[in-house]
């Protein structure tokens, strides 16, 4: 019989006050008695809705069928078939509109915790793995330029093939966006590297500070013996909004300000990377990166931090579940209202930003309200830092460096209709590159199905999957 | 890792390290950089590349210990080794086709100057090179850049070498002789380029500077070496570093630059207290 509690069973936090001043994650799992219980209200329905829902498709309903007996190892290995970064997506994907929004719980009360749930499967599982299985060598090498979520998923999928694979990564630590990107309190780093860790179990190379386009072109990695290669480079090119002031001391793109923070570690006292403890911060966007941005300020010791979005509250991009945290945090909300500049004093440290109010006209080409300035509503608002999270656009390194890899107006790399092969052959990407920025999930489910066109590739035939 | 092969002080507090690094060394062009990190917990320091041997696997920087990171690496001894080093970032700076070129460095900048001439006189330009320094102690590479140039003019802002003066008299007295080029490129603290700059714009002469703002990840993620070029926002890892002097807003750049005196005083200051006090100990 489930168990027909109308809600999720909650998910213990830490209370706002205490973790505004400190950088350990927010949500602290299930315990396995919660987790069961959670587990128990799935109706294991016969048609896996839920599984149509998820990019890289885990047998959601099986793995929680595991949970419910309380084999949560046996959960695991369900999870782990599919997904090569359990604990990473328990986190960080945006289940509502994914795997739970077709939840028939969710229809009457909310769906079951799924991420929830492959969360305390992967967190109880870290220390309990099996040894990963090798299979038997193919004797090629494929490249993967990027160790963000698609390049990982790609080399794990790879190397479960057979196939001798090395991951090249700009950075000095590999996870990309998981790193550099997302925070500590929502994305513990050690879960980061755990994974990582277990790829090189499988029989992957990761090499750090190895610059593709720079150290190697992807013309010399064919050269050295490589048969494929999976561009998943990410969208790490920063937008500014082209606004007066934005060169001020104080002004930061979200990329810069997480990277000092994340990967760089600015927050801590024996890490050498210099950051400004700013007392009142605006950040422009209503994504998770401006959230992210937001929070991070505001544990750095912020009396006040805003996020101004030119849209309302309904139109804002970031999951929930975030904007819920950040305000729970003391974050405030500047909603319909723009930036138009920048102001500085005398030594080009930021003083304040000068914004307009918006109202939301007609829907534009993305079905979302347009926001038109309101003349004369001008107001200024005192900050001594601006971060910009307004979206970030591929990196331009590889195509400015591969003949024959086309891209878009928008620097995207083209692809056929899968979505992962590209117009050079034996070239394939995914992730961010491919799709401008996205979810960490979707690059998963990019990388899965770029090992499965590689491995056609390199088989010369139609890929058991 | 990264092995350091050779370590030389070529002053007080100017190091030049020798790195191997073979696969930055088989790309690396003059012009690009690299970014390394002495260890673990340091902070990526950008330094562009002041010599390369692709034969022997091997890149060199010079560079001063300045702040706290550049003071931590110089400590790295011959023999120890770089946790990373990454490169070679960048646009190289497109020196082929040039005739005819007047070099200048500025104190350290002579480092990022000195493979460029030497470049330039490789492929048969004619170069001169016209290098500045506050006083004769820190004089850096004179023997090398004197070997790769026609004519090379020291001078230094205390006269302390028997020549006092700014680059800029010296590059003046050169064009004021008579002297002809196709291209001046200068290379050290933005006050200095600045200058130049404005001395070539009157000449109208093509001028490129090579940019060393402040960056992270040197790959076009952080943005944080945005300059203004030509009034339009340009990143030096990607679009640079060599840009066109004349159209390079500086007093941007060297308000930019200051962003974190105050925090690397502090860790400067927090260094030399934990030095003093081993010494006592």
């Amino acid at each position: 019989m489930p168990n027909m509690q109308m809600n999720k069973t909650p998910m213990k936090e830490q209370a706002p006050e205490i973790r505004r001043t400190n950088w350990l994650e927010v949500a602290c799992g299930y315990t396995p008695e919660e987790a069961v219980s959670e587990a128990q209200r799935c109706l294991n329905c016969k048609n896996m809705p839920c599984v149509n829902g998820c990019p890289v498709q885990v047998r959601i309903p099986e793995f929680i069928s595991h949970v419910a007996k309380g084999d949560f190892e046996g959960a695991y290995a369900v999870i782990r078939e599919t997904n090569a970064l359990p604990a990473v997506c328990g986190r960080v994907c945006p289940q509502e509109t994914q795997c739970e929004s077709k939840c028939v719980r969710g229809i009457k009360g909310e769906s079951v915790g799924i991420g929830r749930l492959e969360r305390f499967c992967a967190d109880y599982c870290a220390d309990k793995r099996p040894a990963p299985e090798k299979a038997a060598p193919k004797g090629k090498k494929v490249a993967v330029v990027g160790s963000g979520p698609s390049g990982l998923t790609c080399a794990a999928d790879l190397a479960k093939r057979g196939y001798d694979v090395t991951v090249f990564e700009a950075l000095h630590t590999a996870g990309g966006v998981l790193v550099y990107g997302i925070p500590e309190f929502r994305l513990p780093k050690s879960i980061v590297s755990e994974e990582v860790g277990e790829l090189e179990k499988l029989g992957v190379k990761i090499e750090t500070d190895v610059v593709v386009g720079r150290t190697e072109t992807v013309d010399e990695l064919f050269d050295e013996g490589f048969e494929a290669v999976f561009i998943g480079s990410g969208a790490g090119l920063p937008r500014f909004m082209g606004i007066p002031g934005e060169d001020g001391n104080g002004v930061y793109s979200a990329n810069e300000f997480l990277t000092r923070i994340n990967l760089m570690k600015a927050y801590r006292d024996d890490y050498a990377t210099p950051i400004k403890h700013h007392r009142r911060v605006a950040v422009v966007g209503g994504g998770n990166v401006a959230m992210d941005a937001a929070r991070c300020a505001a544990r750095l010791g912020a009396e006040k931090v805003y996020i101004v979005y030119r849209r309302g509250e309904a139109e804002l991009p970031a999951r929930r579940e975030e904007v819920h945290h950040a305000k729970e945090e003391g974050i405030e909300f500047c909603l319909l209202t723009n930036p138009t500049s920048i102001n500085t004093d005398e030594k080009g440290r930021v003083s304040s930003v000068t914004c307009v109010r918006m109202e939301l006209g007609e829907p534009d080409a993305s079905g979302r309200r347009r926001p038109v300035a309101v003349a004369g509503s001008e107001f200024d608002i005192e900050v001594d830092a601006v971060v910009i999270a307004v979206g970030t656009a591929p990196n331009p390194l590889i195509r400015m460096t591969t003949e024959g890899l086309e891209t878009n107006r928008h620097g995207c790399i083209v692809t056929e209709e899968d979505g992962v092969t590209t117009t050079r052959s034996g070239v394939y990407a995914g992730g961010d590159a491919v799709t401008g920025a996205a979810t960490v999930i979707l690059a998963m489910g990019a990388g899965r199905t770029a090992a499965r066109r590689i491995d056609e590739f390199l088989s010369g035939g139609k890929s058991a999957d | 890792m990264f092995l350091i092969k050779e370590k030389k002080i070529l002053n007080q507090n100017t190091v030049s390290m020798t790195v191997e690094a073979p696969r930055i060394a088989a790309k690396a062009r003059p012009g690009q950089f690299v970014i390394l990190r002495g260890d673990e917990k340091g902070e990526r320091v950008p330094l562009t590349i002041a010599g390369y041997d692709p034969a022997a696997g091997t890149v060199t920087v010079i560079f001063q210990a300045v702040g706290a990171s550049t003071t931590k690496l110089a400590e790295l001894p011959e023999g120890g080794m770089l946790c990373d080093i990454v490169g070679p970032l960048g646009r190289a700076s497109e020196l082929d086709g040039i005739k005819r070129a007047a070099v200048i460095g500025g104190g350290l900048g002579c480092a990022i100057a000195y493979p460029q001439a030497k470049y330039l006189h490789d492929i048969g330009a004619s170069v001169d090179i016209v290098a500045g320094f506050r006083n004769m102690d820190i004089i850096i590479l004179e023997e090398e850049m004197k070997a790769a140039c026609d004519r090379l003019t020291i001078l230094t802002d205390d006269g302390s070498n028997g020549r006092k003066g700014l680059v800029t008299d010296g590059l003046k007295e050169l064009l004021d002789g008579g002297a002809k080029y196709d291209v001046v490129i200068v290379i050290g603290p933005p006050i200095m380029m600045k200058f130049v700059c404005k001395l070539t714009k009157e000449y109208g002469i093509p001028t490129v500077v090579s940019m060393n703002p402040i960056m992270i990840d040197g790959t076009g993620m952080c943005g944080g070496c945005r300059v203004s070029v030509g009034g339009e926002m340009k990143f030096a890892c990607v679009d640079g570093p060599d840009f066109d002097g004349h159209q390079v807003d500086f007093d941007e750049l060297m308000k930019r630059n200051t962003m974190y005196r105050d925090e690397e005083q502090h860790d400067c200051n927090l260094l030399r207290a934990a030095k003093e006090l081993e010494h006592h100990a």
